[in-house]
């Protein structure tokens, strides 16, 4: 869908070729989304089908041109006045391996937790290192910074969510040694909190 | 690249008895000229206790700190008063910045106090103050400045005279995002240019500047980032950049 919409906003900018189309595309997310240039065709053929753009010609190399008709016009500017839905949340590997680790015994959750939390910050020092090379961004870098951003926010996220998990988990197991050491009361001893 | 900073099997107990605290039970750690290493961990897991031990500011129960070839345990409480002046940089959170006194006269501080002249340290601090961007910034007072600028003066003082040991607890706490950036670009342009840098730090995407990040719970190291990975991998197909 996303491909579909970002094809037809780049033909709005001006006519363009299939090549072209893939080479805008990849340019302006950083490649963080590439295309083979069959697809970029298929989606062409599909929008052209629809009629929100039109084959224009060729140019001097024999490429066949497309340019965006009134329609297509009027989608690009119902897709940006539109927010992307949220209404079914998109499967998420990670939150249904956590839910199914929570219920099945044997499983050491702290430790897929803190398997994740190394790999997603190991990420996260990737980006982070893409951002660094990107320190003074002109018109050209800056779509691609803010993609950057994005996979940078959703990595934090994530590391805040499993920060989030590990403390309900910890917390957990501490009421779990309280309520089984009721009949005996026993000093639970914790770190938690003395000391930052 | 030389060691800077070597913690060996570093222990510290807080309170005696029943109120004993195992704070570190055993973390090693070493880094080195040019590299910037992130600690990160719940509350309770050491890491703040594990900075100011590094830093020479508490003693372990057991353990070595060893600073540039300097094993701290060794030392009087003059020598190491004097190394700590010499070789570490603290930034803290909340800047710990003098009010009384300017930008440049903060930033000198510590090296008039180590002996210099008062002009060979105002030469040092006004070195420092532009190398963090706010040269023009240096006879004003903290309360005239903002947060972020507040905290490059701290910075500057951290690593005046060449220090090569910088510690940095929270540094950006109190900094909206973009400032807190910039905090960060800072402190790893510091270790490019061969300084070694600890940060403890609770925010994954500031421990992302780092070399590499540890991972402490319950005063242990758990875990560590390896070899940074392949950016390849991470966007799903070759890229031009």
């Amino acid at each position: 869908m996303s491909v579909r919409q970002g094809l037809l906003a780049l033909l709005e900018q001006g006519p363009m070729y299939g090549y072209q189309l893939r080479a805008e595309f990849e340019s302006r997310t950083g490649a963080t989304w590439p295309l083979n240039v069959g697809q970029v065709y298929t989606t062409v053929a599909r929008l052209e089908r629809d009629g929100l753009v039109a084959a224009a010609g060729q140019d001097d190399e024999g490429h066949v041109v497309y340019r965006i008709t009134d329609n297509g016009r009027a989608e690009v500017e119902s897709w940006f006045a539109t927010p992307v839905s949220r209404s079914t949340p998109p499967r998420d590997e990670l939150a249904i391996k956590l839910a199914m680790a929570v219920a099945l015994p044997g499983v050491d959750v702290r430790a897929v937790v803190q398997g994740q939390r190394t790999a997603t910050i190991r990420a996260l020092q990737e980006y982070t290192r893409l951002k660094a090379d990107t320190a003074d961004p002109t018109d050209g870098d800056l779509a691609w910074l803010l993609v950057l951003e994005s996979l940078i926010f959703t990595a934090e996220a994530e590391v805040r969510w499993l920060d989030y998990c590990e403390a309900r988990l910890t917390r957990a197991a501490v009421a779990q040694r309280e309520s089984a050491a009721t009949d005996a009361p026993v000093s639970v001893p914790t770190n938690e909190g003395v000391r930052r | 690249m030389s060691t800077v900073l070597r913690i060996e099997d570093l222990t510290r107990v807080h309170g005696q008895g029943e109120s004993e605290v195992h704070a570190l039970r055993g973390v090693s750690l070493s880094v080195d000229s040019g590299e910037l290493v992130a600690v990160m961990g719940p509350s309770g897991s050491g890491k703040s206790t594990l900075l100011t031990i590094a830093g020479g500011l508490d003693s372990p129960t057991g353990g070595t700190v060893t600073i540039e070839g300097v094993e701290l345990g060794g030392l009087s409480r003059a020598l190491l008063a004097r190394l700590r002046r010499r070789s570490v940089g603290y930034v803290f959170q909340d800047f710990n910045l003098i009010p009384a006194l300017t930008a440049a006269e903060n930033v000198a501080l510590p090296r008039e106090l180590d002996g210099d002249s008062a002009r060979a340290s105002r030469r040092l601090a006004m070195h420092a103050l532009d190398e963090v961007g706010i040269g023009e910034l240096a006879d004003r007072f903290p309360d005239d400045m903002s947060g972020g600028q507040q905290q490059r003066v701290a910075i500057a003082r951290a690593v005046v005279g060449d220090r090569r040991l910088i510690l940095a607890d929270e540094p950006t706490g109190a900094l909206d995002t973009d400032t807190g950036e910039q905090v960060l670009r800072l402190l790893r342009a510091r270790c490019d240019a061969g300084s070694a840098g600890v940060l403890v730090t609770h925010e994954a995407r500031h421990a992302a500047w780092a070399d590499r990040v540890i991972f402490l719970r319950d005063g242990l190291v758990i875990d560590e980032t390896g070899p940074p990975a392949a950016v390849d991998s991470l966007l799903g197909a070759s890229t031009t950049r």
